[in-house]
């Protein structure tokens, strides 16, 4: 979380971008006129306000209870578990806001960076002192009748299992020094902090990941070293907690610059030579998915195949959100209507019409079906204004489940007994894919994968997919330009329908069974927070935004590597999303369009210097030549 | 003034044109024919029609029909109060803000949580009404603080971000507070204490709900209040001026921000009116009561014409009536069965309906300056 | 695609033959202000026609009526003998009439090269089958695409070029944009252009060398013209004709010479509009 703090320090305060290069730079570093500030005079309005910010967060985690249902799963046994980091988390964040604050002031101080610490360590602590004052709430009052999670066992997390003194104490302590390291992480040199965040991370992550490694460790036989890094029931034991933190702080140092460059070499090559490498980058990446599952339990698998079904279905609403700039809502009509319609051709037991079509003739239809669905709701919508379409979409994919689930069509689609014991997906005679077979699944899904992530990047970069970008731009210029809008807007939302549908044939094949409570708006949603978490119009980021998404916290009805969490992932993508278009609306790796349009003053400034020089390279530009006339 | 990317006037020229036009002429038979097929079936339950598409049909009795209709209007103002907010929002700010329906829930819970309270204290039973003013009022400052908080940390940073934006940010925030009811409350289904009987008996000289005559009756008066307060105070001048032409209103002086946050702020008092309304009349809510009432009242703020109270309160009742008459009324003389279970559905069928013959809703549309388009 | 490539080189000269665009008795309506009131305006072929007049004269809703962007009320436009009325602007822009606007409306976040390569989409076929099964007539095309766009870009000088391909056009410098705009409209193979107020907010010098681009682009292109200008000094250096406009009526025609000493439109016009001289 730290490092997605980065980006903002990277900004210029705009005073700053305001009064020129040159003025920031006096600005930064030396300000003589003004003595040293002593260390107590900080501003502490401030500090309480984002003190105060903190502590509420902090008795909303309470609680929702997050402390108590977290605590099981340890982090780095026996100092750590989420519960409690939940709680560390908020001072951490308030002290490391409150350090840039200071320290973007460049405030000069006795002692350099006194400040920050400090000024972090207070913030922190009145954040802390939120779950000092739930303590002693929890001790004196009894509010159990509106708030379900109003328990003694709440108050003896809180207290440590000691007195609510000790609580109230403790938590003003370890409040304090969170946020004094929050301050302090700002004081690091950048090198610094970044070997420090790897360092936290990989510990994190291995942490995170427990499921997922000893899982491979179980196919590749490495047991003998997850037995060591993991404790019995789960978290990562100290003593190599602190060994991977040197490993991979040793690593950090070492590796830098060097990934640095090799990233600069590819992207300084030409042409046909880049091609290459980001070719041979991605059949690196596809055989080590081909490869991986071979070694990996049931569990894992189904966990791949779910983050696959979610990257298949992210892409195709990428396409439409991404790429034409269509915000739809009712996605997941078109992954019901794909099921549903495999369900119905493939299943004996569809109670009107069964076919029993294998599965890929099936998939003819679905394609078929789906994009008749996608044109038969796009015609009426594609020429409102982009947020009623929003609405209006949604209101379609909330029809759909309601059709389904009607009494009126039960006597078609089984009403909300929906249709169960559907056959696998026949490959040609070789394999039945089901869900009893997780890794067939898995590489059923990747194939489809790999097909959608083709079938987006070459229309992407056609003739279909420029009309995209500029239908995105502007609607009226992209029509006076010859355009037809409707036709190239109504493409978009019909690929975005086929695409879902494949993920929709895979998905009834795999569980097996359909119910019109597996296509709730909620699964929309959470493949709009997948795309924008990983980057509206980028390939990569959305995968990458399923895969974290998905993968750690779950999907609408799936399980995540954090399972302890599930009752909380949808308030954590609620937030996400939240936060995510406010601080980084571009995604977790933006497309480069994307970031521009988001970032277009600071780059028109760059692009004007730049012009500037080049005029006055030229010998006298624009800027001479109309000085002199005018 | 220039209308965009429009067709012209004329006959339809290209295939979604035609298609368009088949959906509206689609749509007018099947509700003239169900229409048809209704009075029919009122005359005689046993016509040719009814026995090929419906053979059990009987027909609705007079009572049941005006029992609808109630319903369906108590229902309608509080869709109606909801999009008060969804409309003054767009009006002012042009984008929708997805989370409006969980102030309402919000609201709910309020109430559901104080009447509780006091029903522990003993005041609900003895003095009903004093504790609803009550409990009205709080939950009209919670609610109220819910929305401009909401303003202040989600909303105000995107301003003049580009308009998809905030709406997504507003979903971001909807999914938000309905999870954090989810944990802080409980997924259970809570109850409001149990009212006096002249709330819940029907009145003996109307024949309906106490319930169902006290929404009405507060949804009106709230209406009129607030329509005084928009178009005869000082501050509903400065709302109307931002609505117009937000650049202009700061260069005459009026603060724009304060303004928004007011119209964040009397929107969110309105979802709280209806949210103890809504808890008065159905006496149970959960986490998920904001969703479907909030996208209908907003349906609503559409049909009635976007930024425009009294088209809010109209599409509300229209919206309400709609979907409590029409599946019985143009569905079930169709020979549809299971009805009730297609309510949202006609809703939502509605809302796509008045969007494709009328987009700009029954009173016509009043926008910010850029969003004429 | 090879429509347009034939140079007139007939200059100035006006032909004889049927115009190339023709309204008749024009007349848009917006509630009660009649900002097109029964306007008759012809353009022929090879020729560059100024549309003055005070603000609010009519003269963006003569090109907003002639691009279907806005609703006639009543009349006809006529382009190459075929009636436009109940077009898409696509289909008006497929025709060969193509536009500017008078507050740059580049698609931002395209870069140079791809601004000019979408704007030919209405003169080329491929579809997604194309792109998806990497067809040779895709690649043909393709790459044509990109010549054609890199020709009209080059047509601009070493301003939109090299570097400039790739960057995106909202980086580029305001006369560069206009430039691009134009470039745009010259994508979509028009027989003819509507410039509306092609060097507003160009510096003297940009807008001289502007002017005598507009002279090339009918010299070397073929391209009738309609320009909306307020600066005399281009209206007199560019125009074969200049048409007057006020109230949505036309109160002179004729060439510069005769137009600016006639007295209707001193009065109109130039007895305000004398600050740009």
């Amino acid at each position: 979380m730290t490092a997605d703090e980065q980006p903002s320090e990277a900004a210029p305060g705009v005073t700053d971008a305001a009064s020129g290069a040159a003025g920031a730079q006096a600005h930064e570093h030396e300000t003589p006129q003004a003595p040293p500030r002593p260390l107590l005079a900080q501003d502490w309005r401030r500090l309480l306000r984002m003190g105060a910010v903190g502590a509420t967060a902090q008795m909303f985690l309470a609680l929702s209870n997050m402390p108590l249902r977290l605590d099981d799963r340890l982090l780095i046994k026996p100092i750590l578990s989420f519960g409690y980091l939940s709680l560390l988390f908020v001072p951490f964040v308030v002290g490391n806001r409150v350090g840039h604050q200071i320290k973007r002031e460049g405030i000069p101080t006795h002692a350099a960076g006194a400040h920050e610490v400090i000024g972090g360590a207070v913030a922190g602590a009145v954040a802390g002192a939120g779950v000092s004052l739930m303590a002693l709430l929890l001790a004196n009052f009894d509010l159990r009748e509106p708030l379900v999670n109003w328990s003694p066992q709440l108050a003896d997390l809180l207290a440590f299992g000691n007195s609510t003194g000790f609580a109230v104490f403790i938590w003003l302590l370890l409040g304090g020094l969170s946020g004094a390291a929050g301050g302090a992480m700002r004081l690091l040199r950048p090198r610094i902090r970044r070997v420090a965040v790897t360092m936290i991370l990989t510990v994190g992550l291995i942490s995170v990941m427990e499921t997922l490694v000893t899982d491979l460790a179980e196919g590749m036989r490495f047991e003998w070293l997850t037995d060591r890094v993991y404790a019995r029931r789960g978290g990562v034991n100290w003593n190599w907690a602190l060994i991977l933190a040197a490993v991979s702080g040793l690593v950090s140092v070492l590796a830098r610059g060097r990934v640095r460059r090799t990233r600069e070499r590819i992207a300084s090559l030409e042409g046909a030579s880049r091609n290459r490498a980001n070719l041979g980058l991605i059949a690196l990446t596809g055989a080590l998915l081909v490869i991986l599952p071979m070694f990996t339990g049931k569990l894992t698998n189904e966990l791949l195949a779910n983050v696959g079904l979610f990257v298949l279905l992210a892409l195709g609403l990428n396409v439409v959100v991404g790429l034409a700039g269509i915000l739809d809502l009712g996605y997941v009509a078109f992954f019901a209507v794909g099921s549903y319609t495999a369900a119905v051709l493939t299943a004996a037991t569809s109670p009107r019409i069964n076919p029993e079509l294998p599965w890929f003739v099936a998939l003819i239809f679905v394609v078929g079906i789906t994009g008749l669905v996608g044109l038969f709701i796009g015609a009426p919508v594609i020429r409102m204004r982009g947020d009623y379409l929003a609405i209006v979409t949604l209101g379609f994919g909330e029809i759909i489940r309601l059709l389904f689930l009607s009494d009126w069509l039960s006597g078609w689609f089984g009403g909300s007994q929906g249709i169960v014991r559907i056959p696998g997906a026949g490959i040609f005679g070789l394999a039945s894919v089901d869900g009893t077979d997780p890794r067939a699944v898995f590489y059923l899904v990747l194939a489809f994968c790999a097909l959608t992530i083709y079938i987006s990047w070459r229309l992407e970069r056609s003739r279909l997919g420029r009309a995209w970008m500029a239908v995105r731009e502007d609607e009226t210029v992209a029509e006076a330009m010859g355009i037809n809008t409707v036709n190239v807007k109504l493409m978009a939302f019909v690929v975005g329908a086929v695409l879902g549908s494949f993920s929709g044939a895979i998905f009834s094949a795999k569980v097996g069974s359909v119910f019109p409570n597996s296509f709730l708006i909620l699964v929309s949603i959470v493949i709009l927070v997948v795309v924008i978490f990983g980057g509206m119009g980028s390939i990569p980021g959305v995968i990458a935004g399923s895969a974290v998404l998905i993968g750690v916290l779950g999907g609408p009805r799936q399980p995540g590597l954090l399972a302890e969490f599930s009752e909380y992932k949808l308030l954590i993508y609620g937030a996400l999303l939240i936060w995510m278009m406010l601080a980084r609306p571009e995604g977790l790796i933006p497309s480069v369009r994307r970031s521009r349009e988001l970032h277009q003053q600071e780059m028109a400034q760059d692009a004007w210097l730049r012009e500037q020089l080049d005029e006055e390279a030229n010998g006298g530009g624009s800027l001479r030549a109309s000085a002199a006339t005018s | 003034m220039i209308r965009t990317a429009g067709p012209r006037r004329g006959a339809p020229r290209t295939g979604v044109d035609w298609f368009l036009t088949f959906l509206r002429v689609a749509a007018l038979t099947v509700i003239a024919v169900g229409l048809l097929a209704f009075i029919w079936q009122e005359i005689d339950a046993d016509n040719p029609f009814a026995r090929v598409v419906n053979p059990d049909a009987t027909g609705l009795s007079g009572e049941q029909f005006r029992g609808l209709v109630v319903s369906g209007v108590a229902q309608g103002c509080m869709y109606g109060l909801i999009a008060l907010g969804y409309s003054m929002v767009y009006g002012v700010l042009g984008f929708i803000n997805f989370a409006h329906g969980e102030v309402f829930m919000v609201g709910a819970m309020t109430g559901m949580i104080t009447s509780n309270k006091l029903a522990d204290a003993g005041w609900w039973e003895s003095n009903f009404i004093g504790s609803l003013l009550l409990i009205v009022i709080i939950s009209m400052i919670v609610c109220t603080l819910t929305a401009v908080i909401m303003e202040r940390v989600a909303y105000r940073p995107l301003r003049g971000a580009p308009r998809l934006i905030p709406l997504i940010t507003s979903i971001g925030v909807s999914f938000f507070i309905q999870n954090a009811a989810l944990v802080l409350l409980g997924p259970t289904a809570k109850a409001y204490p149990d009212v006096p009987d002249w709330v819940k008996d029907k009145h003996t000289f109307l024949q309906i709900e106490g319930a169902r005559i006290l929404v009405v009756v507060v949804s009106a008066v709230s209406m009129a209040v607030l329509w005084y307060l928009v178009e005869h105070t000082k501050g509903g001048k400065a709302m109307r001026a931002v609505a117009e032409d937000a650049e202009i209103a700061a260069l005459m002086g009026i603060n724009v921000n304060r303004t928004i946050v007011r119209v964040f702020a009397v929107g969110g008092a309105m979802a709280g009116l209806a949210g103890i309304l809504w808890g008065i009349l159905f006496r149970s809510v959960t986490h998920l009561t904001g969703f479907l009432p909030g996208i209908k009242a907003f349906s609503a703020a559409v049909v009635g014409g976007i930024g425009h109270l009294g088209g809010a309160m109209a599409g509300g009742v229209s919206i309400g009536v709609a979907e409590s008459v029409g599946p019985l009324v143009i569905l079930e003389p169709l020979g549809v069965s299971g009805v009730s279970q297609l309510r949202d559905a006609v809703a939502f069928a509605m809302l796509i309906g008045v969007l494709l013959i009328r987009p700009s809703g029954i009173f016509g549309e009043r926008l910010p300056a850029e969003d004429r388009t | 695609m090879t429509c347009t490539m034939e140079s007139t080189g007939a200059g100035g000269g006006a032909t004889a033959a049927a115009p190339l665009l023709e309204t008749r008795k024009l007349s848009v309506d917006f509630g009660g202000l009649h900002a097109l009131d029964g306007l008759d305006f012809e353009v022929r072929e090879g020729e560059i026609v100024s549309v003055i007049g005070p603000n609010g004269a009519g003269k963006t809703t003569l090109f907003n009526a002639i691009t279907a962007t806005v609703a006639l009320s009543s009349g006809d436009i006529v382009f190459e003998g075929g009636s436009l009325l109940g077009l898409d602007p696509n289909k008006v822009t497929a025709r060969g009439i193509a536009r500017t606007f008078q507050n740059v409306r580049l698609f931002a976040n395209m870069t140079v090269l791809e601004n000019v390569m979408v704007s030919q989409h209405c003169r080329t076929r491929q579809h997604a089958f194309g792109a998806l099964f990497c067809t040779p007539a895709f690649r043909r095309e393709e790459a044509e695409i990109r010549e054609r766009a890199e020709k009209i870009l080059n047509f601009f000088g070493s301003r939109l070029v090299g570097y400039r391909f790739d960057q995106p056009a909202f980086t580029l410098s305001y006369a560069n944009r206009r430039r691009l705009e134009i470039a745009r409209a010259m994508a979509t193979e028009p027989k003819l252009i509507l410039l509306d107020e092609p060097v507003a907010g160009m510096n003297p010098v940009e807008s001289a060398e502007l002017t005598k681009l507009i002279g090339r682009l009918r010299d070397e292109w073929g391209f009738a013209i309609v320009v909306i200008e307020h600066h005399m000094d281009v209206v007199r250096e560019v125009s074969d004709r200049v048409v007057v406009l006020d109230h949505g009526t036309k109160i002179a025609e004729g060439v510069y010479e005769e137009v600016s000493n006639d007295p209707l439109v001193i009065e109109a016009y130039l007895g305000h509009g004398n600050e740009n001289s």
